[in-house]
């Protein structure tokens, strides 16, 4: 079972809020929605739901076009990042109420919510009511009122978002799990790479109202398709420069080129945009291939066993994140080492030519 | 453990409203207890009568109507315009560029006056000469408020609902503004019907508000005084005399100011303890 958007646009008045957008989802494992706030994630969940109906464009499911198919005739459930639950039913009643709207018989009913509430491990709280939980009990209860109906085709949007650190990698770990034996389409929405990164399955990065690029989250990652892609899986922000490469040197500036990597070595002379990841530039020098490059102390963020330098590197700013505690003084002029192996390569239309 | 420093100038914070509350609550209401204990003839001469006063307001079936019609009329003003409010508010847009003529159009009636009002809805139901009046009796009813008990509280009613709906439109509209649009989008995954959204998401949403539009319109339709006293004088007969009208008639007509202000202490802890019952019932389940 699968959802497949055809050419699905939506026009909200003279705005466009999604582009042509063409997808098919993988039908195991997560299929990740990565973008920033407003890329149009949730606008998108909207189409794939029935909530919204596109403006062009076709919505298939499970080898049916349902196009306009209104939500309620659909087998779908979501979870919203704010906490939806019924303010005056009990945590019991929320879960049900899917159930009850199809008509399902008591006994039934019952054994179910129990067997849902167990494995969210919200059965103490069953006789309560959301406003007596805690964000993270509230969360529980509307996953288990999207569980507890086997869906078609689970919306989470940024379910996550709204909870504690804590609660969030608990959640995180358990969410792969509780879909694992189930034959239903997942679609998670989150603005973070690293979360797309742990929950694994496929990726589709949004920038503005498009996809940019849809596959194996790992494999995004590792070969974003374009600047954009890059762009939108990095964070912190991916370092960017232009570039140009002359017989077998890449050239930054005056003072710094260096050898090229021979992993690129079938890249044409001409300009690029060089993208390099944060975590591949360091304080600390690592093989001799690393390449020397000046900058000026902006900012240092020292968390626990990581450092995040921001430094200027003459006419833009670079990040670098390494191990260890580098407490930088601020306009002090500090060496940096990049991996000259790990870089990725950008045509002047922004497409990656070489990573 | 250090002792603390015992001090009491912050006792002059609280001078201001101590002063405040004495000279706009404690004394006024002061004056009226000692009326209500006393007989006076005029000249500062006072008498000590206990609770007479009481005894004989209670007893009196003057009062007993007039409490019956106050009941009466404010029962079927949360009846009608509670469930009217909700239900305008519900048709009211929620975007666009309607919003700012609705809620002008809502606000409006509020900001007109209670005398006013009152005159408007006089002139507007006169039999002969009001378009209300007139076009009833064209229309082959048989229409005067002046004279007939019935038609006098169709108006005042009518009248009220005009002046207050508004209110509960406004309240119950913020309310239903503040549900984020993601509980709708779940109900209609849920596949919940229009009824449902409602019995489920909006009311309990609107819970708070509509606790207060209760509250306000049961104090205010209770006290109730200028519009009826404008519209209809308390008539014809003693139809629409309610409680406050009753009591300027005992105070300012009659000039029995003992039985007047044993009768306003008895209208006040009327008032206050049904906002209190109402309260406590409808927050019992948010305290837990």
């Amino acid at each position: 079972m699968t959802l497949i958007l055809k050419d699905v646009t939506l026009n909200v008045g003279a705005e466009t809020h999604i582009y042509p957008t063409s997808v098919e989802l993988a039908e195991h494992g997560f299929n990740i929605l990565l973008g920033t706030t407003l890329a149009g994630k949730t606008t998108l969940m909207q189409l794939m739901a029935g909530l919204v109906k596109p403006t062009s464009g076709e919505v298939w499911f499970d080898g049916k076009n349902v196009t306009g198919v209104p939500v309620q005739k659909r087998n779908v459930s979501m979870v919203h990042q704010q906490f939806i639950n019924y303010p005056n039913m009990t945590v019991f009643e929320n879960i049900a109420s899917p159930l009850r709207v199809v008509g399902m018989e008591r006994s039934k009913l019952q054994k179910r919510v129990e067997h849902i509430a167990e494995l969210l491990k919200m059965t103490p709280m069953l006789g309560r009511k959301p406003n007596e939980l805690s964000g993270g009990q509230q969360q529980r209860t509307a996953l288990a009122r999207a569980l507890v109906k086997d869906a078609d085709l689970v919306l989470l949007d940024e379910p996550l978002a709204n909870l504690d650190f804590k609660l969030r990698e608990e959640l995180r770990e358990e969410l792969p799990k509780m879909f694992e034996h189930r034959g239903c389409c997942v679609v998670y929405a989150t603005t973070e790479p690293m979360e797309s990164l742990l929950l694994g399955g496929h990726t589709a990065s949004l920038h503005e109202g498009r996809i940019t690029q849809f596959g194996e989250t790992e494999k995004i990652y590792r070969k974003p398709a374009d600047l954009k892609s890059a762009r939108v899986f990095s964070d912190p922000p991916i370092n960017t420069a232009s570039v140009s490469k002359k017989g077998a040197r890449i050239v930054l500036n005056d003072e710094v080129s260096w050898q090229i990597h021979e992993r690129y070595k079938d890249l044409a002379d001409g300009p690029y945009t060089l993208g390099i990841r944060p975590h591949h530039i360091s304080p600390v020098k690592s093989t001799e291939e690393n390449v020397h490059i000046e900058g000026k102390i902006l900012v240092t963020e020292l968390s626990g066993s990581e450092s995040t330098i921001h430094f200027d590197i003459g006419d833009q700013a670079w990040v670098s994140q390494s191990l260890g505690i580098h407490p930088f003084e601020l306009g002090a002029r500090k060496s940096f080492y990049i991996q000259t192996d790990k870089c990725l390569f950008f045509d002047i239309s922004e497409q990656l030519v070489a990573a | 453990m250090a002792t603390k420093t015992t001090n009491q100038k912050a006792w002059l914070f609280v001078i201001p409203v101590v002063l405040l509350v004495a000279f706009n609550a404690v004394i006024p209401l002061m004056t009226v207890v000692n009326y209500s204990v006393q007989e006076t003839f005029g000249d500062n001469v006072f008498f000590w009568e206990g609770v007479k006063w009481f005894e004989q307001v209670l007893q009196s079936e003057r009062f007993h109507a007039a409490l019956g019609r106050q009941l009466v009329f404010t029962s079927i003003i949360l009846l009608v315009e509670i469930p009217l409010g909700i239900a305008v508010a519900l048709t009211m847009p929620r975007k666009g560029p309607w919003v700012s003529v609705c809620l002008v159009l809502m606000a409006l009636p509020l900001l007109i006056p209670w005398n006013v009002v009152g005159s408007m809805w006089n002139i507007f139901a006169l039999p002969e000469t009001g378009l209300l009046g007139k076009g009833l009796n064209v229309l082959g009813f048989d229409y005067n408020f002046t004279r007939q008990p019935l038609a006098a509280w169709f108006t005042t009613i009518l009248m009220d609902v005009w002046h207050w709906t508004s209110l509960v439109v406004l309240l119950a509209y913020a309310g239903l503004c503040s549900i984020p649009d993601a509980f709708y989008q779940a109900a209609k995954i849920d596949g919940a019907g229009r009824w449902a959204i409602f019995r489920f998401i909006q009311l309990p949403k609107m819970k708070r508000v509509l606790t207060i539009a209760i509250l306000l319109r049961f104090m205010d339709s209770f006290m109730i005084y200028t519009e009826p006293f404008v519209l209809t004088g308390g008539g014809p007969g003693n139809t629409t005399t309610f409680l406050s009208i009753d009591l300027v008639k005992v105070a300012l007509g009659q000039f029995d100011l003992g039985p007047a202000a044993a009768m306003s202490l008895i209208y006040f802890l009327i008032v206050l303890l049904v906002c209190w019952v109402f309260y406590t019932l409808m927050m019992k389940d948010e305290v837990e």
